[in-house]
């Protein structure tokens, strides 16, 4: 290839911006979660950047990835600017309202997974229903539900990752419609857990259709 | 078949950066890769690997990065087109093959991947590599996303080539781990055996060889200089008196910055992609267009003096900035908000940043960290936990010099078991030293991977030098930390890995090493009595841990153990298991007053404690564990 060539086709993206944060505890399937939302957004036409934790972080420590739509270039999300943030782990979710601004949705797993400093007793693991509360004094609004309890439901614990998603996108607010993103799970998923997922995906989005589990300022 | 290997032309996918690097080297017809696994490299390696077992594509997870180099500088002084890989770090370990195949120069294009760590997201500096382009003379390209990732990539082999040097790719872990949309374009074939032509008057570098390569380096570099004035990855956007020139990802926050400062009619954007040798005309010409330039780019000011010395030499006096109070940092990752600050402070623009919540303050208490852990099961945290105690029951001190895997964890609480730290294969040597100057306890810990990749030649020195310590190699059978990749001591491998099997035990007895013992972790007393006789002795002695990664171990077999085990009795006041051993399966009922409990879910089933513990009992599968 000759160096004078242009590298690549610029398609320009004119929709709204918006970026999303995903954070949990390493093994919980975030990542696997925002590149499902990337590949989702590449189908519909978009310049996903999708950015992630690898390495060190994952021994049990806290993974966050990003997904981010629209007229921007960055992969990364500041403090106070995430539209959307994704929480796998109640106490994760409660430490990215560092990410959030007014009008941040938070959804959130009220399933807990305790640090070691918390198992051994030198640090006590705030009250969930606590964080919850100040959280959705804070944003926009904050759905919650045990994302965890659906997951053993749909006969994969580790599925939270799929629960999580079918609640993103029952809010409707993606540009993305919750069709490409079903069909991009069922492509990128093992056949063996694909009917699990399917069935969490669903029991995500009936929980985001329970008034019951949203709290909006 | 890996999906690097798929689709057609013109298709667009979502790539890692990582990936979309490899796409790039297999469009350009790339015939070996060799690599050592470190973070934020690794999957270019992990990828390569796969496509070696469906191509002819060669492949090699090399024992350390000179030797990646070299092989891949063999290879290259063949024909063939070739790409190395390594973390930032590695290339130190590879710079003195670097500095001299820059005169060697190379046949078929060669394209060396440096991947730069800012924040130290899994590493043990924060050094900036873009200098090593400077300092061997070579031709250096910086992606800032995938899809520039793979360009680059395809392009470097090109002008590899044209200039017979090899070039670097730089990229930082924000470019590696990214998934972004990458244009695929069509694969090319592999050329086929290549052949070494004798030319030793250009290849053989002593000094009347060298002399005479060093003046074509120069030459190199002066035509790469002429490339970097038009090469499309330089690029200008926007308008307007003052201006910002930035590289690698940081240039995206930079743009971003500008379009929602509602800047990019004022403010000029050069975006460069070649950054070594700096394209002197073109930045000249820049800089002689506008009164102030702010310079973007993270880590050192390698652009910014850059910059300051072209000003210099056109006899400009504009105002160039970039480091500096007010400024940036030369520390750590930039990220959009950062960046956009300090954009809107230097052109004296509003910029409505967000009050950022801060999480602690709004619950009025502190949130707990969540440290990463060794694994549940892992078997470095038994061998740290016979030598703890080895050395309690023995009434002395042990000092720790410790490497570089997962193993460096042993140095949170409340293990506690690593005390000085450089760089890979550090523990063998610095253990010498320290034993050398003190005549205290002496107990360094490698794993088995490191031990090949810069252990080795350091025990040599210690069996010669006649050092006094000893040295404990923790044999898990892989390369855990970056993700499980081969090196050539490994028990546990992928299916069908080709590797020949290079035994610890014989190297170390082949080394003269004399006082040697081989214990299985998981069986207490035998390693705890191995591990006394060993401290107790004197001279070079070695230890090795033998017992596979457990997770690695699980997810070949994809079975798990079924045996859990349980607290069965009041513990009273003992805490020795958190206080000594930290298994992340083990907690507190109800804060620190509370009983210690298993969590079964967790628990491994390596019936470790079991075997010092009286009080933790095996308990009934009762239909859990089984997956």
């Amino acid at each position: 290839m000759a160096l004078t060539q242009n590298p690549e086709p610029k398609t320009q993206n004119p929709k709204e911006n918006l970026r999303i944060f995903l954070t949990g505890v390493g093994g919980q399937g975030t990542l696997l979660a925002s590149r499902l939302l990337g590949e989702a957004a590449l189908a519909a036409g978009y310049n996903p950047m999708v950015s992630e934790t690898h390495g060190m972080a994952q021994r049990g420590g806290i993974v966050v990835s990003t997904v981010i739509l629209g007229d921007l270039q960055s992969p990364l999300i500041s403090a106070g600017e995430a539209d959307i943030v994704l929480g796998f782990e109640a106490l994760e979710a409660f430490r990215a309202l560092d990410r959030c601004h007014a009008k941040t949705l938070v959804i959130a797993n009220t399933a807990t997974q305790v640090p070691y400093p918390v198992a051994i007793g030198q640090a006590r693991y705030p009250s969930v229903a606590q964080m919850f509360q100040r959280l959705a004094a804070q944003v926009g609004a904050l759905l919650a539900f045990d994302a965890g309890a659906l997951a053993h439901k749909s006969g994969s614990p580790l599925a939270v990752n799929m629960v999580l998603l079918g609640a993103l996108a029952a809010t409707d607010s993606l540009p993305i419609p919750a069709q490409d993103i079903l069909s991009v799970i069922c492509t990128r998923t093992k056949e063996k857990f694909l009917a699990s997922n399917l069935q969490a995906f669903d029991l995500g989005a009936a929980a985001a259709r329970d008034p019951g589990n949203w709290q909006r300022r | 078949m890996s999906e690097l290997l798929t689709g057609s032309a013109g298709e667009r996918r979502l790539f890692l950066g990582n990936e979309a690097i490899v796409r790039g080297a297999l469009e350009a017809g790339v015939a070996l890769v060799t690599t050592y696994p470190g973070t934020p490299a690794s999957e270019i390696g992990d990828r390569c690997y796969g496509i070696s077992r469906q191509t002819d594509l060669q492949f090699e997870f090399s024992t350390n990065e000179k030797v990646a180099l070299e092989v891949a500088a063999g290879a290259s002084a063949c024909g063939w087109r070739v790409l190395c890989a390594m973390k930032h770090v590695g290339l130190n370990v590879a710079a003195d093959a670097l500095m001299t195949l820059a005169y060697v120069g190379v046949k078929g294009g060669m394209v060396i991947v440096s991947a730069d760590d800012p924040s130290l997201f899994s590493s043990q500096n924060e050094q900036d590599n873009r200098y090593y382009a400077k300092l061997a003379g070579l031709p250096m390209l910086e992606p800032a996303t995938p899809e520039e990732a793979k360009a680059m990539t395809l392009a470097a082999f090109a002008l590899s080539e044209q200039l017979k040097v090899p070039v670097l790719l730089r990229t930082t872990t924000r470019v590696n781990h990214t998934r972004g949309p990458v244009t695929l374009g069509e694969l090319a074939a592999r050329p086929g055996p290549g052949r070494f032509y004798k030319d030793p008057f250009h290849l053989v570098m002593v000094p009347a060889v060298a002399r005479q390569a060093h003046v074509r380096l120069l030459a190199a570099q002066d035509q790469a200089r002429a490339l970097a004035e038009t090469s499309v990855f330089n690029e200008i956007s926007g308008a307007g008196a003052w201006g910002i020139v930035t590289s690698g990802v940081a240039g995206t926050y930079a743009a971003d910055a500008l379009t929602e400062l509602g800047l990019t009619g004022k403010v000029r954007l050069l975006k460069l992609g070649f950054t070594h040798p700096l394209p002197a005309t073109l930045l000249g010409d820049f800089l002689a267009q506008v009164s102030k330039v702010l310079v973007v780019e993270e880590l050192e000011p390698y652009l910014e003096d850059g910059l300051k010395a072209i000003a210099q030499d056109r006899g400009l006096s504009l105002t160039i900035r970039g480091k500096g109070p007010g400024l940036f940092s030369r520390l750590y990752e930039y990220h959009p908000g950062l960046v956009r600050e300090v954009v809107a402070r230097f052109f004296g623009v509003a910029s409505e940043a967000p009050v950022p919540l801060v999480p602690e303050k709004i619950l009025e208490q502190p949130l707990p960290d969540r440290p990463p852990n060794l694994c549940a099961g892992c078997p470095h945290r038994a061998m740290y936990y016979a030598v703890k105690i080895a050395l309690k029951d023995l009434g002395v001190e042990g000092i720790f010099p410790t490497d570089i895997g997962c193993y460096t964890l042993g140095l949170l609480p409340p293990l506690s078991m690593a005390d000085y730290l450089i760089c890979m294969g550090s523990s063998v040597s610095t253990a010498a030293g320290i034993s050398l100057a003190t005549g205290q306890k002496v107990v360094a810990f490698i794993g088995d991977s490191t031990f090949f990749h810069s252990g080795l030649p350091a025990l040599v020195n210690a069996v010669h030098h006649k050092h006094d310590f000893l040295l404990v190699i923790l044999d898990n059978g892989t390369t855990a930390m970056t993700g499980h990749q081969p090196h050539p001591g490994v028990s546990l491998m992928p299916p069908g890995y080709p590797g020949e099997h290079v035994p610890i035990v014989r190297v170390v007895k082949a080394l003269g090493v004399e006082q040697l013992w081989v214990v299985n972790p998981f069986k207490y007393k035998e390693s705890l009595a191995a591990t006394k006789e060993a401290l107790t002795a004197s001279g070079i002695r070695v230890l090795i841990s033998q017992a596979p990664c457990h997770l690695y171990a699980q997810r070949l077999s994809g079975k798990r153990r079924t045996a859990r085990f349980q607290v069965t009795k009041s513990c009273g006041e003992c805490r020795d298991c958190l206080d000594n051993f930290g298994c992340p399966a083990m907690y507190l009922e109800k804060g620190d007053a509370g009983q210690l409990q298993i969590d079964q879910e967790l628990c491994s089933g390596c019936a470790f404690c079991v075997q010092w513990c009286e009080n933790i009992r095996p308990v009934g599968v009762a239909g859990k564990g089984k997956e």
